[in-house]
């Protein structure tokens, strides 16, 4: 039988068990071009895997902090002269008063434990500690006079050269070309650690402190700029989800076909692209030139940031309500309800959970946002203060967390740059969480007519 | 915060409307619900709606114009001789504001009463004084005339806002009252608050057109005010980019040549690292991946998309750079001198636009019709050679719209190149060289001083105008192929 | 013209060119061809007629292996071309599409010129060893495609420009150019007008001079119009195979009376 066709067919090719060599030729330019689309899936999820470890290797550091702990006499022949503990007068004793009782109560412990150590006086342990002890301890003793004449344990933070040092971020070598630092402190850290009173521990402050200045990286944290970016969000929460929902009802319900129609159309796609730092821009020259809002506030950044995150809202919003099948308007219209009613009443709660699913999306697009923030001055500005309270925290100002992140990695001292990359852990960890809900909400009410 | 009052007192007599107008219309009715043509709560929005719109439109509009009256009312008491040498007269009424708002902060705080603020005699030195000792930022000593410019913006401001609360408040109880009055049985107040409802919902869809004005006017008014500082052709023709730092300085060189130069070579190489990657794997994606690669690869590419550029900034310039500087720095071959480069802020770019590239990619790979896979096949063609000489072909206008999108987000994209990119404008072919771009300079001349009057603050608006033009051209372009593309297989 | 097929048909009796055995196919969990045994001529058009859904698409998308394209579908028994299966794990699909082509119920040509769209299979598969014969090569599918002498003219113009008849032999002529033993063709009449069907049903008709041809189909006419033998399949099942005439004249199994006779389908 197999003879007999093979007779028959002129143009026999062959047996089809048996690779010909074109075949074979042809199956290689197959496997190798299936080789191209791994690799490029490889590559994009290799840089997926180096952007998060760079990530979490760089940042993980600043949720930890080198403390230092010593008890400190509080000596009241310097803190309160006139002995009468009546805070009014103390407060008239500046941080410099108390930077000598920290440090002598920090080389106690060098006697104390026997550490030798060619830093021979007081003095030399300045280095070792932040700026900030002595502001620490002041606050403590004018809430709790009493404590004058006591010794009191602190827990302060350590200099950010003595943290760097103990995280491997400050290297011997580097310290040669240091004037805030010397080898023997170094020297004097490892006997200290030895000795349990320099620790690395975790530091809430970084999660919900305020910045500090340039000089003091140890003491900066990224709390009121997260206010801040809370600020923002209610504003784009408040502006964003009402106005976007409206104009894509209007627009997937109501609209009729016209010149107007299609001006907004067309607005809303050719927004959703234009470059975020030219809302930056419109928001410069429009509130804050224009309109004399104040510059750095939330309530600025909150309005620009809307204006951003709106197509992308009415786009989402518009997706889900075209997901409603026209058989329910029908079916309300049918009941005698007029057509606001049916859109009200039926159309808009059955699109509600893939309306808030693009909010969500929108707002964590906004969270990230830092171009547009540049322009209407939230960078430069040191977030030091707490916002008073709910017009404070509209109006005065303040930074946002991608704001403060790219503050940190601009400034000169490396041990800012650790900090930056925390502050993009957080950051990342708000934007996950976010979507996260999206996800969820999605899961949970999707619905398939 | 007057206007917030004013706002509250308007929405209380909404309020108060929404239930007389309710209970009126009930009323007219006998109580009862079927003889009236709506339910009830239409006739008490009718009524708060009635009150409430128009009073607040008024109250908005008023807080726009009332500032430009007023200024123009107080600008023309300036004298020539106040303005001097390098300054100008919007500075001068800068510090007119900073005076009279010092003046209200120093009465508010108790360390000035109302007279003296408003004492048109007042010595401007002795003024100047009491207004720093009440800790109000007053730049240097008042003179004579912008005291009174002060004192004058200050009443102004003040009378104009006590008119602006009593129109505001009349016209809500016109409104009220006339509502009231159409609070009746037979009164269509569903139609009447529906079509209220319209003109809302036909306002916030015009909001997107009011941004697309405000980006071009804010753009617009800026650029001009700039060229007439500075001559155009010189900005768009001019090699060079040496603002000087002094502020109004003559000796500035503002080209956007060596931007734009930097601004298309980061682009470039952005897309020469995503454009391969990203088509790749969308084809592999869609074409080859078993369902479950798909489903855990798609979603982990597009991590990248979501992930904010900031990121992708201190990527480049911690992670990327040094990375470079080791390979390429002087160490080896020599050619990289800083960590910041094109190349460091162009891979950085180009790894976040690989999730955008491929699901652009994978969407129009995807519409290709099934029919001509099928085709394909059945002639005993490979996939690769499916993918490559038929459905490829086919996509590509709809590839070539992806890559343009690409391209104008990577023309727009500001923090990786402020990061990644460096500061100095160069017209240089070495991709290990730092350059700059125009977003990144946008973001220098704007940031820092608040003085929008020099040539070297307004350049950022017409780059800002540059940028705007190029990425709409682009995404316009880009758009249309698409449509056209998609229109071919519907 | 009935006579004169019945005449040919006798005369044209040839070897196996396909034989199926107890070939079962599953859509995931769906059974969708049961236990099919078929033997296929050569240089015969054989048509599967049937109900929607019987599976007659299904089993024709199994001889040339159309069906490892969908994920969940999944094969067994044997399908033998000229003496070998085409299921062993040796075979390339690919090879195997060579010899056993496919027109498809929708026209589909390739965004391509109509040079192009015919010339893609000789290229891919190595056909011609230059310019020249690949020219002839073309011009040789189109003329059998008998398609010839419309687009003569127009060689490079876009093949998705032609009408609708066109355009099905246009793909006919791609799937020809390739030099097919076998040619499959997927209810290849159905989106077309009269004319153009009769003008493809001519076609086929001479195509039988030197292939197999398997033609699914919805028209009972067509079937016995173009085809000398004839499979009828009724939910996955191949209920009758024969003769055309003996099919339409004296079907042997009831479901195919009533079927013929339009009480089922």
């Amino acid at each position: 039988m197999t003879d007999a066709s093979m007779g028959a067919t002129p143009a026999a090719k062959g047996s089809l068990t048996t690779e010909d060599a074109r075949t074979k030729k042809r199956n290689a330019a197959e496997k190798r071009f299936q080789m191209y689309g791994i690799a490029a899936i490889g590559a994009g999820l290799f840089f997926l895997l180096v952007l998060l470890v760079s990530i979490l290797s760089s940042g993980l550091g600043a949720f930890q902090q080198t403390f230092i702990e010593v008890p400190v006499y509080l000596d009241p022949a310097k803190l309160d002269k006139n002995g009468n503990r009546d805070p009014a007068e103390m407060a008239k004793v500046s941080t410099f008063g108390y930077g000598p009782l920290i440090e002598q109560a920090i080389f106690a412990q060098v006697e104390a434990n026997g550490i030798a150590t060619p830093l021979d006086s007081s003095k030399d342990m300045k280095a070792l500690i932040s700026a900030s002890a002595a502001a620490q301890v002041r606050d403590v003793v004018l809430a709790n006079p009493d404590l004058v004449g006591e010794t009191v344990s602190f827990r302060m933070l350590a200099a950010s050269r003595v943290d760097g040092y103990l995280k491997g971020r400050v290297q011997r070598e580097d310290v040669a070309r240091d004037k805030n630092i010397d080898a023997e402190h170094l020297d004097l850290t490892d006997a200290f650690v030895d000795a349990g009173i320099v620790a690395k521990q975790f530091n809430i402050d970084f999660v919900i402190g305020a910045d500090a200045s340039e000089s003091r990286p140890e003491q900066a944290g990224l709390g009121v700029s997260m206010l801040g970016s809370l600020f923002m969000m209610i504003v784009v929460l408040v502006l964003a989800l009402p106005i976007g929902v409206a104009a894509s009802i209007y627009l997937e319900e109501f609209a009729p076909q016209n010149r107007w129609t299609d001006l907004i159309e067309v607005n809303i796609s050719n927004l959703a692209a234009v470059p975020s730092i030219v809302f930056g821009i419109l928001g410069l020259a429009v509130f804050i030139q224009f309109a004399h809002l104040p510059q750095s506030a939330p309530l600025v950044g909150g309005l620009v940031l809307t204006l951003m995150t709106l197509p992308t809202i009415i786009i989402s919003t518009r997706a889900s309500l075209k997901a409603v099948p026209p058989s329910i308007r029908d079916a309300a219209l049918g009941l005698g309800a007029s057509r606001t009613q049916s859109v009200f009443h039926h159309v808009l709660p059955l699109a509600m959970p893939g309306i808030l699913t693009g909010t969500i999306i929108g707002l964590a697009q906004a969270l990230g946002e830092t171009a547009p923030l540049l322009l209407i001055g939230m960078v430069g500005y040191i977030a030091t203060n707490y916002p008073d309270g709910l017009a404070s925290g509209f109006m005065d100002p303040n930074s946002a967390m991608p704001a403060q992140i790219y503050e940190w990695a601009k400034r000169a001292d490396p041990a800012y740059y650790e900090r930056a990359w925390g502050g993009i852990i957080i950051l990342l960890l708000f934007l996950m969480t976010m979507n996260i809900i999206a996800i969820i909400l999605r899961r949970r009410f999707e619905r398939r007519w | 915060m007057p206007v917030l009052w004013l706002v509250l007192a308007v929405l209380g007599i909404a309020l108060v409307g929404y239930v007389l107008g309710r209970s009126l219309a009930l009323a007219s009715a006998g109580g009862e619900i079927r003889n009236l043509h709506s339910l009830p709560s239409y006739y008490g929005s009718n009524v708060a709606m009635k009150a409430a719109v128009p009073a607040l439109l008024l109250l908005v509009v008023w807080l726009i114009v009332q500032p430009f009256v007023v200024n123009g009312m107080v600008s023309g008491m300036i004298p020539e001789s106040e303005i001097s040498e390098g300054s100008n007269l919007g500075l001068v009424m800068a510090e007119v504001h900073r005076t009279s708002e010092g003046l209200s902060n120093a009465v508010a705080a108790g360390i000035i009463d109302e007279d003296t603020a408003r004492n048109p005699g007042a010595d401007p030195e002795t003024m100047t004084d009491r207004l720093k000792d009440a800790g109000q930022v007053v730049t240097s000593t008042l003179t004579a005339p912008i005291l009174a410019a002060a004192q004058r913006y200050r009443a102004l401001h003040d009378s104009g806002a006590w008119i602006m609360s009593g129109v505001v408040l009349v016209l809500a109880l016109a409104g009220l009252i006339w509502g009231l009055r159409e609070s009746q049985a037979e009164f269509r107040a569903r139609n009447t608050v529906e079509q209220g409802i319209r003109a809302l919902l036909i306002a916030a869809a015009s909001i997107a057109v009011l941004t697309t004005i405000g980006i071009v006017l804010s753009l617009i008014f800026n650029t001009i005010e700039f060229f007439r500082l500075y001559p155009a052709a010189e900005f768009f023709f001019s090699l060079n980019w040496a603002p000087s730092f002094s502020g109004r300085g003559g000796s500035s060189e503002l080209g956007i040549i060596p931007l734009l130069w930097g601004t298309l070579y980061i682009s470039f190489v952005a897309l020469v690292v995503a454009v391969p990657v990203g088509l790749f794997a969308a084809v592999y994606l869609s074409e080859y991946a078993t369902p479950k690669v798909r489903a855990i690869a798609k979603p982990l590419l597009e991590v990248l998309a979501g992930i904010p550029t900031i990121v992708y900034g201190l990527f480049a310039l911690l992670t990327i750079g040094p990375i470079l500087l080791s390979v390429f720095g002087d160490d080896t071959v020599g050619w990289m001198q800083g960590q910041r480069a094109v190349m460091t802020a162009g891979i950085a770019m180009g790894i976040m636009l690989i999730p955008f590239v491929s699901s652009l990619s994978d969407d129009i790979i995807n519409a290709v019709p099934q029919s001509l896979r099928d085709g394909s096949y059945g002639l005993g063609a490979t996939k690769s050679e499916t993918i490559k000489q038929v459905i490829l072909p086919a996509a590509l206008p709809g590839i070539v719209g992806a890559i343009l999108l690409a391209a104008s987000r990577a023309i727009g994209e500001t923090m990786i190149v402020v990061l990644g990119a460096g500061a100095a404008a160069r017209l240089s072919l070495n991709p290990f060289e730092a350059m700059t771009t125009v977003t990144a300079k946008i973001v220098s001349q704007l940031t820092g001083d608040s003085d929008f009057a020099s040539p070297e603050a307004l350049v950022a608006f017409a780059l800002g105008m540059s940028l705007f033009v190029i990425t709409l051209g682009l995404n316009v372009l880009a758009l249309y192929i698409v449509r056209k593309y998609r229109e071919q297989y519907e | 013209m009935n006579d004169m097929s019945l005449l040919e048909r006798r005369v044209d009796t040839k070897d196996t060119k396909i034989s199926a055995r107890k070939v079962q196919v599953f859509y995931g969990d769906t059974h969708a061809i049961k236990d099919v045994d078929v033997d296929i001529q050569d240089k015969t058009v054989t048509a599967f007629i049937g109900p929607s859904g019987c599976g007659k698409s299904t089993f024709l998308r199994c001889l040339n292996r159309m069906n490892d394209t969908i994920d969940i579908c999944r094969v067994t028994g044997d399908i033998m071309l000229d003496g070998e299966d085409i299921y062993d794990r040796r075979v390339d699909p690919v090879q195997l599409r060579a010899k056993v082509g496919m027109v498809f119920q929708k026209p589909n040509p390739f965004p391509k010129s109509i040079y192009d769209n015919v010339a893609y299979g000789p290229k891919i598969h190595g056909l011609a060893k230059n310019k020249a014969e690949l020219d002839e090569i073309v011009e040789k599918a189109l003329r059998r495609g008998a398609i010839w002498n419309e687009v003569k003219d127009r060689l490079h113009a876009p093949g998705t420009g032609l009408s609708g008849g066109q355009q099905q032999r246009l793909c006919i002529a791609r799937a020809i150019a390739t030099e097919p033993e076998v040619l499959l063709m997927d209810e290849p009449c159905s989106a077309l007008d009269p004319i153009a069907t009769a003008q493809v049903e001519e076609l086929i008709d001479e195509l039988r001079q030197s292939y197999s041809v398997v033609i699914v189909t919805h028209s009972m006419q067509q079937a016995a119009r173009v085809s000398q033998k004839t499979a009828f399949f009724h939910l996955g099942n191949l209920v009758e195979y024969d003769d055309t005439s003996t099919i339409f004249t004296n079907p042997s199994d009831p479901r195919t009376e009533s079927y013929i006779t339009g009480r089922i389908g």
